[in-house]
C-alpha cells in the first residue's frame, strides 16, 4: 500500500505504520506492532483495520488473524474507555491483588473481559505486568498505578470517571 | 512511579543512575556515558570478548549462560546479516528489574547493544519491549533518536568507519515470547511458538541469521564491564559469578524494592536487612528464589549465596532475580494454583506435555483447593508434573512443573490439611488484610 492509497487510519498514524514496514529487513516484521497501534487508535482491531494491515505487509487476513489471536492484548472486539487490568499474580496477590480485583468488580459491577453499561470502564485480571515490587499493581490503559489499596484504588477510578466526563 | 530504594550494603553499578536523570543523553554522558562504547569502537571485537569472558558476566535472563562465552559462539564469517536481540519481554512473575533500567537508563541499554554488535560484528541490534512497556517504549524511542542526533547510532558510529542501527520493538502481550527462539519469532511478525534447537540462534537466529540475545540487564552491565575491566568486574561477585545483581525483592517484606547487590550475597540478610525483614513482624513461610519458575524454599534453606551455582545446589534457581517472599498467612495451595494458572494461560499450546499438563494441573489445584480434594490427588499432582520434565520443546514445561513439585515436597501437610472437604485452613488469615502496612 502507498501514502496515497486510502487509510482508515490517521494521517499521523497512517505515516507511522508506511515507515514500520520499511524499517525491518522483511514487512512482516512490522505486524505486531502495527496491530497495536491501530488498536489503540480505534479502540479495538475491525476486521477493516485487518485487512488494510493484511495489504499493507502483503500477507492474508487469515495470517495476520492468526498471529492476533495469539497475542492476549490484542483483540477484535471493544472494551471500556478505560480498560482496568488488574494483576492478581503471585506478587501481587501476597499484596492483596485479589482482593482489589474482587473490590473493582463490586465497585465497577462488572466481571472478569466485562464493560460498564455506559462504556467508560472495562475489567481484566490479568498476568504480571511487571510491577511486583510495587504490588498490588494496575494498568488502566498503558498508565501504571502501583501500591494501591482499596481506598487508592477508588480514587484512581474516580479520576478516570472524572476525565470521561470531560 | 515506581518507589526506588536504597541500602548501605548495596552495590550500585546498573542502578547507579537511578533517579539521576540520565534518560536525557547529556547527562548519561556526564555520569560517564557512552565512554565504554568509544573504547569498544577503538579496541575491536577480540579485546570486548576477552573482558567480557573475564568478568564471567552470566546472563541476568535465568539461564545464566555466560555471556562472553556466547558472543563468542558466533562465527566470524557469515554470509547472512548477524543481529544482537535485547530481550526485555521481562514477563517472569516476581520480575520488574527491567523495567527500572529501561525508564532510568535507557542510554546504557543502546551502549551494551553497541558493544554486542561491535563484538560479534553485526550492524543492526533489535530491543524488544514487552507490549505493557508503552510508557518505556516512548522513553527508548526518544533515547534512540537522540543517540542517531549524536552519530552514536547510524552511519560511521562515534567517527569510526563502523555502521550500527538499532530498532526498537513492541510485542503485544505474551509471556512465552521471552523464550529465545519464540522471541525470534515474534520479531519475525508470527505467533511466539518455539524453534527446535539446533541450530542455535548464535549460528542460525533472527531472519536466519547469526543472532545474540541477551537479557535487558545483562545488556546494560556490559558498558560498566568494560569501563572498570572484567577482572576488576569478576571480583565484585563469587566464584564463577562476576559483578553485581538487580535483585527484586517483593510479596511479604517490610520494604520491597529493586536492590542491587553483589553475585553470592546472602539470602537471608536480604530478606531479614535490606528488605527490613517479614512485614508486620510475622514468622517466613517461604521463598521463591528467581521468579515464579524457580523451586520454593524453606526457611530452614536461605542461609545461602544468591549465584546460579549455590541456588542450584540447594535445589532451585538463581533465575530472573526476582525474590518473593511469603509469609505465615499464606496458603501453599492456593500459592501452587495462582502459579500453574499462569503457566497454563501462557502455554503456547504446541507439545502436549505442557499443554494438557499445566491444563490437568490448575482443574485439580482449582478442586483441591475448592475443597473437593482427595487423598490421591496429591500423588497425581506430582506425578503429573514429573511427567512434563525434559518432555517439551521449550523450558516453559519445565518452569511450570518445577515450582508444582517444590511446593508438594516441601508442604505436603499443607495439601493434606486440605483434604475431607474442609474449606482451606489458611485463607482467612490472610484476607482482608491492610494491603501495604
Ligand atoms: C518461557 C520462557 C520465558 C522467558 N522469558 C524471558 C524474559 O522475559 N526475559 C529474558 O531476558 N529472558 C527470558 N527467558 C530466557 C531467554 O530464553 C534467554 O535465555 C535470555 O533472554 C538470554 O539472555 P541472557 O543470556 O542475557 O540471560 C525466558 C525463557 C523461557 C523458557
Ligand atoms: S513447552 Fe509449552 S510453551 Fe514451550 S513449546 Fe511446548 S507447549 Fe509451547
Ligand atoms: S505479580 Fe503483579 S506485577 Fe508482577
Amino acid at each position: 500500500m502507498t501514502a496515497t492509497t486510502a487509510t482508515l487510519f490517521s494521517p499521523e498514524l497512517a505515516a507511522r505504520l508506511d515507515k514500520l514496514v520499511t524499517l525491518y529487513p522483511v514487512r512482516r516484521s512490522a505486524l505486531v506492532p502495527m496491530l497495536l497501534y491501530a488498536q489503540d487508535e480505534l479502540g479495538y482491531l475491525t476486521d477493516a483495520a485487518i485487512s488494510e494491515i493484511a495489504q499493507r505487509i502483503g500477507i492474508t487476513e487469515l495470517d495476520v488473524r492468526n498471529v492476533l489471536s495469539y497475542y492476549s492484548m490484542l483483540r477484535t472486539a471493544p472494551v471500556g474507555k478505560y480498560h482496568v487490568q488488574v494483576c492478581t499474580n503471585i506478587s501481587c496477590m501476597l499484596r492483596g491483588g485479589q482482593e482489589l480485583f474482587e473490590h473493582c468488580k463490586n465497585k465497577l459491577g462488572v466481571g472478569h473481559k466485562q464493560t460498564t453499561p455506559d462504556g467508560v470502564f472495562s475489567l481484566e485480571e490479568v498476568e504480571c505486568i511487571g510491577a511486583c515490587c510495587w504490588a498490588p499493581a494496575v494498568q488502566v490503559n498503558y498508565d501504571f498505578h502501583d501500591n494501591l489499596t482499596p481506598e487508592a484504588m477508588d480514587a484512581v477510578l474516580d479520576q478516570y470517571r472524572k476525565q470521561a466526563g470531560k | 512511579m515506581p518507589t526506588l530504594v536504597s541500602h548501605p550494603e548495596e552495590v550500585k553499578l546498573v542502578s547507579s543512575r537511578f533517579g539521576k536523570g540520565a534518560t536525557d543523553i547529556d547527562r548519561y554522558i556526564e555520569l560517564d556515558g557512552y565512554q565504554a562504547a568509544r573504547m569498544a569502537v577503538e579496541k575491536g571485537a577480540d579485546w570486548i570478548i576477552a573482558e567480557m569472558k573475564a568478568s564471567s558476566l552470566r546472563g541476568r535472563g535465568g539461564a545464566g549462560f555466560p555471556t562472553g562465552m556466547k558472543w563468542s559462539f558466533v562465527p566470524k564469517q557469515s554470509e547472512r546479516p548477524k543481529y544482537v536481540l535485547v530481550n526485555g519481554d521481562e514477563s517472569e512473575p516476581g520480575t520488574c528489574k527491567d523495567h527500572l533500567i529501561f525508564l532510568h537508563d535507557p542510554h546504557t541499554v543502546i551502549e551494551g547493544t553497541i558493544i554486542a554488535g561491535l563484538a560479534i560484528g553485526a550492524k543492526t541490534g533489535f530491543i524488544y519491549l514487552r507490549g505493557e512497556y508503552r510508557y518505556l517504549l516512548t522513553i527508548m524511542e526518544k533515547a534512540i533518536a537522540d543517540a542517531y542526533a549524536k552519530g552514536f547510532l547510524g552511519k560511521g558510529i562515534f567517527g569510526s568507519q563502523l555502521d550500527f542501527d538499532i530498532i526498537s520493538h513492541t510485542g503485544a502481550g505474551a509471556y512465552e515470547v521471552g523464550e529465545e527462539s519464540a522471541l525470534m519469532e515474534s520479531l519475525e511478525g508470527k505467533r511466539g511458538i518455539p524453534r527446535i534447537k539446533p541450530p542455535f540462534p548464535a549460528v542460525v537466529g533472527l531472519y536466519g541469521g547469526p543472532t545474540v540475545i541477551n537479557n535487558a540487564e545483562t545488556i546494560a552491565t556490559v558498558p560498566h564491564v568494560l569501563r572498570m575491566g572484567g577482572e576488576a568486574y569478576a571480583k565484585i561477585g563469587s566464584e564463577r559469578n562476576g559483578g553485581t545483581r538487580l535483585f527484586g525483592v517483593s510479596g511479604h517484606v517490610e520494604r520491597p524494592g529493586v536492590y542491587e547487590l553483589p553475585m553470592g550475597y546472602n539470602l537471608k540478610k536480604l530478606i531479614y536487612e535490606v528488605a527490613g525483614g517479614i512485614r508486620g513482624g510475622r514468622q517466613l513461610k517461604a521463598v521463591v528464589p528467581g521468579g515464579s519458575s524457580t523451586p520454593v524454599l524453606l526457611p530452614s534453606e536461605i542461609d545461602l549465596g544468591l549465584d546460579f551455582d549455590q541456588v542450584g545446589k540447594a535445589g532451585s534457581m538463581l533465575g530472573s532475580g526476582g525474590v518473593v517472599v511469603l509469609d505465615e498467612t499464606v496458603c501453599m495451595v492456593e500459592f501452587a494454583l495462582r502459579t500453574i494458572k499462569f503457566y497454563q494461560h501462557e502455554s503456547c499450546g504446541w507439545c502436549i506435555p505442557c499443554r494438557e499438563g499445566t491444563d490437568w494441573l490448575k482443574k485439580t489445584l482449582t478442586r483441591f483447593h475448592a475443597g473437593g480434594g482427595e487423598a490421591r490427588d496429591i500423588d497425581n499432582i506430582r506425578y503429573l508434573a514429573e511427567n512434563m520434565l525434559g518432555k517439551t520443546f521449550c523450558p516453559l514445561g519445565d518452569a511450570a512443573a518445577m515450582p508444582t513439585i517444590g511446593f508438594v515436597k516441601k508442604f505436603r501437610q499443607e495439601f493434606e490439611d486440605h483434604l475431607n472437604g474442609k474449606p482451606c485452613p489458611y485463607a482467612k488469615k490472610q484476607a482482608l488484610e491492610p494491603v501495604l502496612a
